[in-house]
């Protein structure tokens, strides 16, 4: 009684968030300044990246659709991945000419969509993957601006976003609502391959 | 407890402090809203997306979610090749007989394999891919204008399907086919329009 009871307010919660991410905002891709400090700047780099905050969204959601274990083995090598991949971005110069998150969108929505079933290690190796390639560019981001801390506070927000968002995945029990997050994950495919076709439209 | 989550919500809302930008960022929010509406702008884009979802209703499951999980992901790649400037001819003639075929599936309550069900979605899905997906104003977000692009494009989907659990009832089966008839006819409409 008590769970469910957890669940319906993970629930509410999370259509709050979602709420909240629509708000009419600046969606930045570069540096933003909330006032309140590096580590609320880097929470705020997170929320208002669509490029970070969508895959991450993904992972989140592969993780759920995959299991308890792999919910919680996402929950802490993703953030920490992604904590790593941003400290060597701390010492990286250049950003990646090619828009390798393309490949995060791709990659995550087909497993989502697909539902498909990674042996345990092959999603480990996928969500430390994942997690050190966006730090790394998150690093090379924020070294002008919150640095250190502010990949802290990605990290903090993207612990938390995993933990809520797998959690309600997991939680899912009619088979429609997995049907609701593979199609969800289509999405998120598509993303990706708009965002390589557009790569080469400013590029031609 | 549901007052508390409101007052939450305010709350987070109220101390949602603005972010202070480096510099004035143009068309991020522009470019979602613009891909959100630009599904919804031509009545054979709709009409064919909304068949797509009605189909799969009729067929049950797994079509249900299947055709609206190609759909997305075939006309994102038919937007691709505009972006790489393949070119793909006929795009309009192909876009009014999606309307015209996936209408006369619906009104014929036509039940094929899964493939061969996904396989011509897929197919009408690069036309629609092909026109919508290239036409990005310029100053906006390419990747937020994805983002709107493709939710709008699952909307419709969701809304097919809503319309088509009406399959359930004698009278709804028939009101249905119905729905796939007018399609069909405005297919024939757009594809007369296309030709002349």
């Amino acid at each position: 009684m008590k769970v469910s009871h957890h669940i319906r307010f993970l629930h509410k919660a999370l259509i709050a968030a979602i709420g909240l991410l629509f708000c009419p905002s600046v969606a930045a891709a570069h540096l933003v300044t909330t006032g309140m400090g590096p580590v609320y700047d880097g929470i705020g780099h997170l929320l208002l990246t669509p490029e970070d905050l969508v895959p991450a969204l993904a992972m989140a959601l592969y993780a759920g659709l995959r299991g308890r274990a792999p919910g919680r083995r996402a929950l802490f090598f993703f953030p920490f991945a992604w904590l790593l991949g941003g400290l060597l971005g701390l010492f990286a110069n250049t950003m990646p000419i090619f828009p390798v998150t393309a490949f995060s969108f791709l990659l995550l929505g087909i497993f989502i969509a697909s539902d498909l079933r990674l042996p345990d290690h092959a999603f480990t190796v996928l969500a430390a993957a994942v997690g050190i390639l966006h730090g790394l560019l998150n690093g090379i981001a924020l070294k002008a601006g919150p640095a250190g801390l502010g990949l802290l506070g990605i990290m903090s927000a993207l612990f938390v976003l995993v933990a809520i968002v797998s959690a309600i995945v997991v939680s899912l029990k009619p088979p429609w609502t997995r049907i609701v997050v593979r199609v969800a994950g289509s999405w998120v495919a598509a993303m990706g391959l708009l965002m390589i076709g557009w790569f080469f439209r400013v590029q031609g | 407890m549901n007052f508390c989550i409101w007052f939450l919500i305010l709350a987070v809302y109220l101390v949602w402090t603005p972010s202070a930008q480096a510099h004035v960022e143009q068309g991020q929010a522009v470019g979602f809203v613009t891909g959100l509406e630009h599904p919804w702008s031509g009545l054979d884009h709709v009409l064919a997306m909304i068949a797509v979802g009605l189909w799969g209703a009729q067929l049950g499951n797994p079509a249900l979610w299947v055709l609206p999980v190609t759909f997305p992901m075939v006309m994102a790649m038919g937007a691709m090749m505009g972006l790489l400037g393949i070119p793909v001819q006929g795009i309009e003639i192909g876009i009014a007989l999606s309307a015209i075929l996936l209408g006369a599936m619906v009104l014929g309550e036509i039940r094929p394999k899964l493939y061969i069900a996904a396989i011509l979605v897929g197919f009408f899905a690069i036309f629609h891919g092909h026109a919508h997906g290239t036409e990005l104003p310029p100053g906006q977000s390419g990747l937020l204008y994805s983002m709107g692009f493709v939710i709008a494009t699952g909307v419709l989907h969701g809304i097919g399907i809503t319309i088509g659990t009406i399959h359930r009832w004698p009278a709804g089966k028939l009101a249905l086919r119905g729905v796939g008839a007018f399609i069909a006819a405005m297919g024939v409409f757009f594809l007369w329009q296309a030709i002349i």
